[in-house]
């Protein structure tokens, strides 16, 4: 049997590979996971969302899976990130644990409908507020305030310093996000390639594929901080971005529960763990001054 | 209707995108799947192995799977390709194993007999392939040939997944801006399918009603 | 096996031609593969250290591709399963004396056969949410690859019923048999039996389609060396990222070639099987489609 041959030339392979570590096995464990602490008697107006959630003990909550320091599935199979941590904060509040949440992958594209349809009770997901979208939910916070900003092949050989000398580039960001339709009504001579995922665009930068990628300066520091020798920050964010959590259209105990417990994390010192254990740890920088809840 | 006026450019380059995509790679596949068939049946071994590993390699893997190598695999042996011309190659690479497939079991089907006359009155193996099996092949596998063209116009929506602004993309890309009109967006685009699977399986239907032989 | 019906058995000079020709296409075939080595090589990809990452427990890699290729297989099987039984009623629909049966047969089949599989998940997952129904990506998954795969099996079926040959069916009515018995005492078993090769082929394109989950998020094998990948970049580069692809596929062709070669033992059994005497031969189905009902393949063995 020739086929039962090949299986054991590549058994043997593989273990002798598994003989030599691995870097990444090597290094792994010292995943981020910031403890938090679970309310232990919560109480709420009967009917609220609070309360039900409360009751039930799990949330569905959608976030990224592919976001490098915001939300990132782990080889478990479990998402970890800033946006995950500031997830479980408000979790924690409603009486939930960390393992209690449901976490769903919200991709750029399905994120209203996802609120929508009630597939998920909330998102932390990168999530820009803007006037279009808040026709179809709404968005509590802001709990952070990022910028468009552009990627480009280390030591920018283009010269390109901002959007304006993105026109004839061929520049990458992904479907149904705010940054593709900044540069799509904006600088419309950009030739736009659109990737379902960032780090598709990143594997295409690398590559030459495209000659720039741009997207909120926070995701593209994560995508720097992985490689450094081939990837540069332009570092000059020319949008203000800043982060909501969305909920279902009208819903305002709910917001105004969540904007609380926002601005109690602020002053708790929970927010700024959450964000030096996570994009804190992989950009390198200080947690900044958190943005003020905008109680609309 | 207005919804289709205001997108018909968008969805008219997106259903050029997916037909050019599937000619050059039809193209690619019936040219490269022919030689491989010729290689199956040669009298050189390792041309033979060539061809048979190609092709149970390309069948045995997930389209989606050679897209991921030819576009961001590629690159790693110093090959950059662009996005429409790596897709094309991906499609095309790919169908050319079920060609290859589909012309050889054409080759199998032509009598013995016509290739042994061939021989008989001298002709090499080259030449018995050329002028007398393959062109009676080719007449056979008309079906399974519409058949693998009309799945491959299918397989280029993978392509969406790899920024090419093909029907698909599109159908991802307005199903997302016009969240009230995503049946019309629906529609539209498998309308577009439909206008190249189903010409292409009435066209196929009638070719193999006049090339077909009677044996 | 090809006879070579072909080429003249060589002589001793088409031999030696014979000869140096295998060498040079060895040599060709040789040069390819150390050019594709020497120029992994160049780019690193053969360091030993980022090939561990593949069977490194500590990693968290094997467990996780172990898992994805369950989930992989898990949505394959169940399709299977649902679009064969399906596919088989709507085989026999079309094959109806009812035309109302027929045409609605006809057009689901139709329909499923000439939309993109992709374009069929992504609207279960999607636009069905508007009607009120919402389906996991589990569900949305196995949904599209139901309906594709149900109308190409169906067509599979219909060849295969209309293979078995004419005087088992003319027999059987000649028997005094009722259309529905003709139907499932006489053909379809004789057809069934006859379609198992091509249903264990289908099953090689189930998996393999089930890497379009990627459309919706569902994380099959493909989307699950992804995100390995997405994990492993802000950490340590591109390090691992063509290893990771590479293992998806390996896992995805040793798999395919192993469920390849069971249909081709099982075609094998069948084609000896004396029962199946009163079929013609089908052949295996190329790519998604079957061959054209209408003109049962060629034979595979002439």
């Amino acid at each position: 049997m020739r086929i039962t041959r090949y299986a054991a030339a590549f058994a043997a392979l593989g273990v002798v590979l598994a003989g030599c570590s691995s870097e990444a096995g090597d290094t792994v464990e010292d995943a981020a996971d910031a403890p938090v602490e679970v309310e232990e008697n919560v109480d709420f107006e009967a009917g609220t969302t609070m309360a039900e959630l409360a009751e039930a003990g799990t949330m569905t909550v959608g976030t990224k899976f592919d976001q490098p320091g915001f939300g990132l599935r782990t080889p478990a199979g479990t998402p970890e990130g800033f946006d995950v941590e500031v997830a479980k904060i408000i979790a924690a509040e409603l009486g939930i644990a960390p393992e209690d949440i449901t976490w769903t992958e919200t991709v750029s594209a399905n994120r209203e409908a996802f609120i929508e349809e009630g597939r998920v009770d909330m998102v932390v997901a990168t999530y820009t507020i803007n006037d279009d979208r808040k026709q179809r939910i709404d968005f509590a916070g802001p709990y952070y305030e990022a910028g468009q900003d552009i990627m480009v092949a280390e030591g920018n050989p283009l010269g390109i310093q901002g959007p304006e000398d993105l026109a004839g580039k061929n520049v990458c960001s992904v479907e149904g996000s705010t940054p593709a339709e900044e540069i799509r009504t904006n600088y419309p001579e950009a030739q736009l390639t659109l990737f379902d995922v960032y780090s598709k665009c990143a594997d295409a930068l690398a590559n030459g594929q495209v000659d720039a990628v741009t997207t909120d300066n926070v995701i593209l520091t994560g995508l720097v901080a992985g490689s450094p020798d081939q990837f540069d920050l332009v570092g000059n964010p020319f949008t203000e971005e800043p982060y909501g959590i969305g909920i279902p259209k009208g819903d305002d105990e709910f917001r105004a529960f969540i904007n609380d417990t926002l601005e109690q994390a602020y002053e708790s010192g929970a927010w700024a763990e959450a964000w030096d254990s996570t994009a804190g740890a992989i950009s390198g920088t200080e947690a900044p001054e958190p943005p003020a809840v905008d109680r609309y | 209707m207005q919804f289709f006026i205001d997108n018909f450019p968008l969805l008219r380059d997106a259903f050029l995108t997916t037909l050019s995509m599937s000619l050059l790679a039809g193209l690619l596949a019936l040219v490269l799947g022919t030689v491989l068939a010729a290689f199956r049946v040669s009298p050189i071994t390792p041309l033979r192995g060539l061809s048979t590993f190609y092709v149970e390699t390309f069948r045995n893997t997930p389209l989606t799977v050679v897209f991921f190598f030819i576009i961001f695999g590629l690159p790693q042996i110093d090959f950059a390709v662009g996005f429409f011309t790596g897709s094309v190659l991906a499609v095309g690479l790919y169908t050319a194993a079920f060609v290859c497939e589909a012309v050889r079991s054409g080759i199998n089907a032509v009598n013995p007999g016509q290739a042994e006359a061939s021989r008989a009155i001298g002709l090499t193996f080259g030449q018995s392939l050329r002028e007398v099996v393959l062109p009676q092949a080719f007449r056979t596998v008309v079906p399974p040939l519409g058949n693998v063209w009309i799945a491959m116009v299918k397989n280029t929506s993978i392509a969406a997944g790899f920024a090419v602004s093909e029907l698909t993309a599109s159908l991802q890309r307005l199903s997302n801006a016009n969240a009230g009109e995503l049946l019309l967006v629906l529609l539209a685009v498998v309308i577009g399918y439909m206008l190249i699977t189903l010409t292409s399986a009435y066209g196929i239907s009638r070719m193999e009603r006049r090339v077909a032989i009677l044996r | 096996m090809t006879t070579p019906v072909l080429f003249d058995l060589p002589g001793p000079k088409a031999r030696k031609r014979i000869r140096i020709g295998t060498v040079i296409g060895a040599l060709i075939v040789l040069a390819i593969i150390a050019f594709v080595l020497v120029r992994l090589a160049g780019n690193d990809q053969l360091d030993p250290q980022r090939w561990a990452v593949l069977f490194d427990p500590n990693s968290g890699v094997p467990q996780a591709l172990g898992e994805a290729l369950v989930r992989t297989l898990q949505v394959a099987l169940v399709g299977m399963v649902f679009a064969t039984v399906l596919g088989l009623f709507l085989a026999v629909g079309r094959l109806s004396d009812h035309r109302a049966v027929r045409i609605a047969a006809t057009t689901l089949i139709e329909f499923f056969r000439a939309i993109p599989l992709l374009v069929v998940i992504f609207s279960l997952y999607f636009v069905l949410p508007s009607f009120g129904i919402r389906l996991s990506a589990y569900a949305a998954l196995t949904g599209g690859l139901i309906l594709y795969n149900m109308a190409v099996l169906a067509e599979i079926f219909r060849a295969g019923i209309l293979s078995v040959a004419a005087g088992q069916r003319e027999a059987a009515f000649g028997l005094g048999l009722r259309k529905s018995q003709v139907m499932t005492l006489v053909l379809l078993p004789q057809a069934v039996r006859r379609m198992l090769p091509v249903l264990i082929a289908q099953l090689v394109v189930l998996l393999k389609d089930s890497s379009l989950g990627f459309i919706i998020g569902y994380f099959e094998l493909l989307r699950q060396a992804r995100s390995l990948v997405e994990f492993f970049v802000p950490r340590f580069g591109n390090q691992y990222t063509f290893q990771l692809y590479v293992a998806a596929g390996l896992i995805y062709i040793i798999v395919n070639v192993l469920l390849s070669q069971l249909a081709k033992l099982a075609e094998r059994r069948t084609s000896s099987d004396r029962r199946m005497t009163g079929t013609k031969g089908v052949g295996l189905p190329d790519e998604t489609v079957p061959l054209d009902a209408a003109t049962p393949g060629p034979d595979r063995t002439p």
